[in-house]
């Protein structure tokens, strides 16, 4: 395995409240799936790795600093085309006019949303939504893709997509760390489950591993409440 | 309720007859207030996004001093610009003042707190929102405040509305800084004042009601355009 | 993006829309006067005919008497045409106007109801207002060192009234200029001194009648300074002047005579030339 990322003694204090405690973990899958109740700190994890929220204590090693992009929940659409929002993400990481255009024009056609790419983004359904996020993610070429939830508000169909989406981005290369609800698309995605509870590590286990002995009573007993 | 008819009934003669000096003072209220409104925009709207997105020593006490300033009496800003103007003032060398650049000043000053304090809520608000995705993109804060106003454009324009109704209607400052000089600086609500202090209520009143409906109208098409582009853009 | 210039073109259009619309460069003066000789109109009837004769537009700032003469301090006017010979001869003393010259008068009248509470009516200024105080009548004063404010003050005084005494919620210190005075003055009924310009083309008369007329005390004199361009270099000196030698000159005391509401004259020139 090729590690990544070390993380050691990561905590974070908000209001008096330990949210992440004592967060030790190594990664080195090229896809990892973070598991766990809700409130456990699942997306607080995602967000000190992507430098969105500081540690209280705690380091973060890169062997190799890594460019990273992050999808979220809820697509964060502006007012404006499709297009053009891909084309924000390229701009700001110093992407020149044309090039920009064109490698946003490749990115939606990628989440096969070509067709769509002049209608102003925040009239689209929430699942075109998440494409063009995905779109402005992918279009950066990003060698860690973090996702919180990716497919948490979104119709089973729109799942599927957004799965194939992430599944693709995979198979370019990328790393990829996300959080998920859904059991089934966890097993569908993940080499490796990070499972936690109320702000600790439970388990690190490979995925088929996981599913089929959980190496703890707590990822055993949350197994038996999500599975039907 | 005669009181009411006979100036409706002149404002309706005035209208009807297109009165040319009625239209010249029209239009110059709307030249001076629309001009001070843009200029409250571009130093208004920036300042407003900045205080909503920037971390900076003393933003709390800017952004309760904007709040305050929204209140600023007229008569006070006159007062200063025309001192300020005035030949002996430090900008009297210009020959500003009793202009109509003189009174876009001053009603530039009375609107930019008012536009930058209800701006600095808009981008608040939607900072709240975005935070976390233009962060991930890597934009400054700078740029992010940027991004923010033009993503904010239809809500921000209730700012420039407010902005402007404050300024077409105030009287304080542009009576000290214009002097209501007849033909050059005499705008709709001096001579409003101006009517008044002659006792002719019933022109003054008709004075008014136009007045109401010019900014009645404005209103109503930046209520309409805003609509349109808030269902064509979300 | 295209949407995004367009509206940025739009704004810079009505921003450049606001400024070209500023009118060419015109030869003017400005005169700072009184709220007498701008609201009863004369100007309205005189600058039109100057500004034929001599191609100069005049740009009035109608302000009380003590106002006026500030702001001329201050360099912002060009000429004052004013009604307080001792506040005017301290300007010219004061070195801030280069000479005084009479233009016209009119007269000040004592306005109150018509059914006269105080039994002021009559000829005698000072003996009106001493009835009025006497009978505490209600009493409007512009209180903002106008001239005719000063002039009030100065007929209180020759009355042997002591209004420092004498003051109580009968006199009402308004601050304001003839006009409002006037809208104050018949909204509470009470008497008033005022410049028989203004009233007679007052609208908002209420009850109100003339109470004291055609005393000489009343006389009212008008006088214009050239404010000094020693003091102010910015100032329009030779249009300026053109303006005061006109209004001295027979064609300007023609056009003050011919003002006239309602048949009745109300400024009577009397330069001296």
């Amino acid at each position: 395995m090729n590690t990544w990322l070390s993380i050691d003694g990561l905590s974070l204090t908000e209001g008096g409240t330990r949210i992440i405690a004592d967060v030790s973990l190594t990664l080195g899958a090229q896809r990892t799936v973070v598991l766990g109740p809700n409130g456990a700190g699942k997306s607080t994890l995602l967000r000190l790795i992507h430098d969105l929220l500081h540690p209280s204590t705690g380091v973060l090693y890169w062997p190799r600093p890594l460019s990273q992009a992050m999808v979220f929940q809820r697509p964060v659409m502006l007012r404006t085309t499709a297009l053009t929002n891909v084309i924000y993400g390229l701009k700001l990481k110093g992407f020149k006019t044309g090039e920009a255009r064109r490698r946003a024009q490749e990115s939606l056609a990628r989440v096969g949303l070509e067709h769509l790419a002049l209608r102003p983004a925040r009239l689209l359904s929430g699942g075109e939504q998440q494409r063009v996020a995905l779109a402005r993610a992918w279009a950066l070429e990003p060698e860690l893709l973090i996702l919180d939830e990716p497919t948490a508000s979104l119709d089973p169909a729109s799942s599927r997509e957004v799965e194939r989406i992430i599944g693709d981005i995979a198979a370019s290369g990328a790393r990829i760390l996300m959080t998920t609800h859904n059991l089934g698309q966890a097993r569908r995605i993940a080499e490796d489950i990070v499972f936690i509870d109320r702000g600790r590590i439970v388990e690190q286990t490979p995925v088929a591993q996981f599913f089929k002995l959980p190496q703890t009573p707590a990822a055993q007993s949350f197994l038996q409440e999500e599975m039907p | 309720m005669h009181e009411f008819n006979e100036p409706l009934i002149t404002a309706w003669q005035l209208v009807a007859g297109a009165d040319a000096r009625l239209a010249g003072i029209v239009l110059l209220s709307l030249r001076v207030s629309l001009a001070a409104t843009l200029i409250a925009c571009v130093i208004g709207m920036p300042i407003g996004a900045l205080l909503a997105v920037g971390r900076f020593p003393g933003r709390r006490t800017l952004i309760v001093l904007f709040n305050g300033l929204m209140g600023l009496p007229p008569v006070v800003v006159g007062l200063l610009v025309y001192l300020l103007l005035s030949r002996a003032g430090p900008l009297g060398q210009f020959g500003l003042l009793f202009s109509p650049e003189a009174m876009i000043i001053a009603q530039a000053i009375l609107v930019t707190p008012i536009v930058a304090a209800l701006t600095r809520q808009v981008v608040a608000d939607s900072w709240s929102e975005y935070r976390e995705q233009l962060r991930s993109l890597g934009a400054s804060r700078g740029r992010a405040a940027a991004t923010l106003l033009w993503d904010g454009r239809f809500s921000l324009s209730t700012a420039a509305l407010a902005g402007f109704g404050r300024a077409i209607a105030e009287v304080g400052a542009v009576m000290i800084v214009g002097g209501n000089i007849d033909g050059v600086t005499r705008v709709m609500t001096t001579t409003i004042a101006l009517e008044t202090s002659k006792g002719d209520l019933p022109l003054a009143l008709a004075l008014g009601f136009i007045l109401i409906t010019v900014v009645l109208a404005i209103n109503a098409v930046a209520y309409a355009l805003r609509g349109w582009a808030e269902r064509h853009w979300g | 993006m295209i949407s995004r210039r367009l509206f940025c073109s739009a704004l810079a259009a009505c921003g450049l829309l606001a400024a070209a619309a500023s009118h060419a460069q015109e030869r003017f003066i400005t005169v700072s006067s009184t709220t007498s000789t701008e609201q009863s109109g004369l100007f309205g009837h005189l600058l039109p005919i100057f500004e034929k004769a001599s191609g100069i537009k005049v740009r009035v700032i109608a302000l009380g008497t003590g106002q006026a003469l500030d702001m001329a301090r201050r360099g912002d006017a060009d000429v004052v045409f004013v009604h307080d010979k001792a506040a005017e001869e301290k300007f010219v003393a004061e070195g801030f106007g280069v000479k005084r010259q009479e233009v016209m008068y009119n007269d000040f009248i004592v306005i109150g109801p018509k059914t006269d509470p105080a039994k002021a009516a009559g000829k005698d200024i000072l003996e009106g207002l001493r009835r009025i105080e006497a009978a505490k009548a209600p009493f409007v004063s512009r209180g903002d060192k106008s001239g005719t404010h000063a002039a009030e003050l100065r007929y209180w005084k020759a009355a042997g009234v002591d209004l420092d005494k004498a003051k109580g919620p009968w006199y009402r210190d308004t601050g304001s200029g003839m006009g409002p005075a006037l809208n104050t003055a018949a909204s509470m009924n009470a008497y008033i001194l005022a410049d028989r310009g203004t009233w007679l083309a007052f609208r908002n008369r209420g009850d109100l009648g003339i109470v004291v007329e055609g005393d000489t005390k009343l006389f009212n004199q008008y006088g214009v300074i050239l404010v000094n361009p020693a003091k102010h270099p910015h100032v329009k000196q030779a249009d300026g002047q053109k303006f005061i030698d006109w209004v001295v000159s027979a064609d300007g005391q023609k056009a003050i005579a011919e003002y006239k509401i309602g048949g009745e004259q109300l400024f009577f020139p009397n330069a001296r030339r």
